[in-house]
């Protein structure tokens, strides 16, 4: 099936950037009448400086008001709208249409893989947020607290940059081909949130979250694909976290 | 299906999450109710801190926290809103602290604290450094710390459910009614007690900060019941979002040294705000701008923006301290921060105006002290009015985070006080009405185009300057989109995942917040803060120094009735006296 239509712009760039045509191919599923999934393909045109967020918002908005998907904050920071956008992890509104297409080309969307498919890119994201919980995802220290803030070094702090940069989209662990395989691997995104506490100088807790580290759904299970980190739009480099989680869990400290 | 809760939070962001936190404390049983899913709440995208007056870096005391609020608001802060603000907000930001979250440092090891729009030390003499902050992702980290508190707690969470209705009866809440997103169905929830915590309304504007999802849904519900929403007209913009895109680019940015310049590069705040120049409030740096722009000195093809200028500061600043915004122009822009000027424009933001509440954010009926009883109100959508007629940079995790807490303590000791209140007959009356109707409509209306419509002439004409002609004219703008809104058929039949069903309910909600604030500005005949008219250029203390309390008259469409209420003009041991605002 393919419908046209007019543009779906909202870019901050000129009328004298050429449109692109596009056509959006759209893997559509909805178990209430559908056996499998399908495709349908829609015409679009886009300005290069578009969001494919912008894009699927636009045929959702005027073509095909059943599309179902979950957005919401519109730049990268909230982390609903995680989607295999030409069969890569990314965020539909960190991704620019230039990006991704070229005009005449094609952009083709999926649901995230690994999690269960409820209707056309929305996937279940309870098993995901499962995993998160099983981590202890919360600081722990039951010492009086001092009257002001605990003291932690700028350098101590800065252990923590990169892992509490996470925004839980799950790009990470639905790129993960033993997640793909073994549903019980923890996935990057857990081992991710341990990191963020193991490495806090300040958290008391560091011996029980390495215990559930060394599980067998934990880091052992990691095979090193580096597919996470390439997900990541946050640019968090996982694998090696990961890599420091382990080695933690080797010599039983952080 | 029917649910019962002790106290009921609706929001998961930051408000929510701290009143959920502290109601759980309070031995209650306590649910949250979100429409999005954990973490995913806007108060994740506030970037540049949360003001408090720690003196980790510079000498600081609440006092001039409280000035700066109260002044920044240009004299509507209700005084007594903003004194136990102050006071407050240093404990619950080591409080913070506690629970984990990871502020930067100083060489000390203490919070980090920088400079922001508005903060003063001595009474406006200097800028200070205020601002706590974890790099320029604190509302992130502050939403992710929460979240993270309550799931050590066990609150219990309805993820991706809608509140489709408030139940009130005989001035007392006896819990809502909401719609389960993956089933389709809906549910009632009885409580003793709700906490109404579900964020702002920008939506309503074209270029926003704003997530697709703040829609002002429990301001709609509240004003539908013919309850007020107070001072609706002081919407603010944002001075720095992202050109077209409306995204925030952090006040950080300035605090850093981020220097505003026009098309000849002129730094032109030092004509605007000669003492703090880039660092004066959003409401002043945003009327600059503007001004700018519409006197031809703006940059771009539409000469439409101006440009931040980061260029002198050292790269370790701009892609340490500021990293998040320096992402945000390389990928939506194509621009480096470290040698380009990034343009920016002013972005609707924040609603200083809501569900009005007294401090403990219990929810007022009228403007003489009427409450809605164990119902309860915080964040971007209560009216405390700590915010006045323009909120200070930071003030809005700190409103969360102090303002949530002192709900969630209010409304659990409410509820183990009382026994459970009489459930209405058909208490899920009013929600399968408003169903049936968007489902079974004439069928000619498109929601996606009368919401673009609402939004560019909100922009145009109630934006952030503004006049009595063309707010009469959005006036009736606005009945005509409400009825077209009637024209508007819902045509995916599913039940479960219906995201269709759901946008055109939020339009509805959308076009009563719109209307009520409209109302209130074309009413209020001066400028004040963020309400600035073109045909009342002055501040006129004498007879506007009120709250506006805007009622939807139940009796006929489309009117809207205005009342008043007093501004707080002092606090419990300070008091600071209206004045000219420089800066």
């Amino acid at each position: 099936m393919t419908q046209t239509t007019a543009q779906a712009s909202s870019a901050p760039v000129s009328a004298s950037v050429p449109m692109l045509q596009l056509k959006v191919k759209v893997l559509r599923f909805d178990p209430e009448k559908d056996k499998k999934a399908y495709w349908t393909t829609y015409d679009v045109e886009a300005q290069p400086g578009d969001r494919v967020l912008d894009v699927i918002n636009h045929i959702k908005w005027y073509l095909e008001p059943s599309l179902t998907f979950r957005r919401s904050c519109m730049h990268g920071i909230c982390g609903s709208d995680a989607m295999l956008i030409n069969g890569r992890n990314r965020l539909a509104c960190k991704t620019l249409v230039r990006d991704v297409a070229k005009s005449g080309g094609t952009i083709t969307v999926e649901p995230i893989r690994g999690l269960k498919v409820e209707k056309d890119l929305l996937v279940d994201m309870e098993p995901f947020f499962d995993s998160y919980k099983a981590i202890m995802p919360y600081f722990i220290n039951e010492s009086p607290a001092p009257a002001a803030e605990r003291i932690q070094s700028e350098e101590e702090a800065e252990r923590m940059a990169h892992s509490s940069n996470c925004i839980l989209c799950a790009c990470c662990t639905t790129s993960c081909p033993i997640f793909w395989v073994n549903g019980s691997y923890l996935g990057p995104a857990a081992i991710v949130q341990a990191h963020r506490f193991i490495f806090d100088t300040r958290d008391e807790a560091t011996q029980q979250r390495l215990g559930i580290m060394n599980q067998n759904t934990g880091v052992w299970r990691c095979r090193t694909a580096y597919n996470c980190t390439e997900a990541c739009p946050r640019d968090i480099p996982i694998t090696q976290l990961i890599e420091e989680v382990k080695r933690a869990v080797m010599y039983g400290q952080a | 299906m029917h649910h019962r809760y002790d106290v009921l939070v609706v929001g998961a962001g930051g408000a929510g999450l701290m009143a959920a936190l502290y109601a759980a404390k309070g031995n209650v049983s306590v649910a949250c109710i979100s429409k999005l899913y954990p973490t995913r709440s806007h108060t994740g995208a506030a970037q540049g801190g949360i003001g408090a007056a720690l003196g980790n870096v510079q000498e600081d005391h609440w006092e001039w926290h409280m000035f700066d609020t109260v002044k920044g608001g240009d004299y509507l802060t209700d005084q007594d809103a903003a004194e136990v603000f102050a006071k407050d907000i240093i404990d619950a930001v080591y409080e913070l602290e506690h629970m984990g979250l990871p502020f930067s440092r100083t060489p000390e090891g203490k919070i980090a604290q920088r400079k922001f729009g508005g903060h003063t030390r001595d009474f406006g003499k200097a800028a200070v450094e205020r601002s706590c902050y974890a790099k320029d992702r604190t509302g992130h980290m502050i939403l992710q710390t929460l979240y993270q508190q309550n799931v050590k707690a066990g609150t219990t969470f309805f993820n991706e459910f809608h509140v489709t209705d408030l139940l009130i009866e005989d001035g007392r809440c006896q819990g809502l009614v909401a719609y389960e997103l993956s089933t389709g169905e809906l549910h009632t929830f009885h409580a003793k007690a709700v906490i109404l915590a579900a964020g702002g309304y920008g939506r309503v504007f074209k270029i926003t900060s704003n997530a697709l999802t703040l829609t002002g849904d429990l301001m709609s519900i509240y004003y539908r019941k013919g309850l007020p929403l107070e001072d609706m007209e002081f919407y603010q913009f944002h001075p720095t979002g992202l050109a077209k895109l409306g995204i925030l680019v952090t006040e950080g940015i300035r605090g850093e040294g981020g220097i505003l310049r026009n098309d000849s590069g002129e730094r032109f705040m030092e004509r605007y705000a000669p003492t703090i120049k880039d660092l004066a409030p959003r409401d002043i740096v945003s009327r600059s701008i503007i001004t700018e722009i519409r006197e031809g000195r703006g940059v771009g093809r539409d000469k439409d923006a101006v440009n931040i200028d980061l260029t002198h500061l050292p790269r370790e600043v701009i892609e340490g301290k500021l990293a998040e915004i320096t992402d945000l122009a390389r990928t939506y822009l194509g621009m480096d921060p470290v040698k380009d000027l990034v343009p920016i424009q002013p972005t609707a933001h924040y609603a200083m105006g809501g569900i009005p509440t007294n401090l403990d954010g219990l929810c007022l009926s009228d403007g003489s002290g009427g409450t809605v009883e164990g119902l309860y109100a915080a964040g971007e959508q209560a009216c405390v009015s700590l915010h006045g007629a323009n909120r200070l940079g930071t003030n809005s995790l700190g409103d969360l985070v102090v303002f949530g807490r002192r709900a969630g303590i209010a409304a659990a000791k409410y509820a183990r006080q009382v026994e459970y209140p009489d459930m209405p007959e058909g208490a899920q009356r009013e929600s399968v009405d408003l169903f049936e109707r968007l489902r079974n409509g004439s069928g000619k209306e498109n929601a996606a185009a009368i919401r673009k419509d609402l939004q560019e002439s909100m922009m145009n004409n109630v934006g952030i300057f503004r006049n009595g002609k063309d707010m009469a004219a959005q006036v009736e703008i606005l009945k005509e989109l409400k009825a077209r809104y009637q024209g508007v058929t819902v045509s995916d039949p599913s039940r479960r995942y219906n995201s269709e069903l759901i946008e055109a309910m939020e339009l509805g909600f959308m076009l009563d917040c719109a209307e009520a604030m409209t109302a209130s500005a074309l009413n209020r005949t001066e400028s004040r803060g963020a309400h600035d008219r073109e045909d009342f250029t002055e501040r006129n203390d004498t007879d506007w120094l009120k709250h506006t309390m805007a009622y939807k008259n139940l009796n006929k469409a489309d009117d809207v009735i205005i009342g008043y209420k007093p501004v707080a003009l002092k606090g419990f041991t300070r008091a600071f006296e209206p004045k000219p605002r420089v800066y």
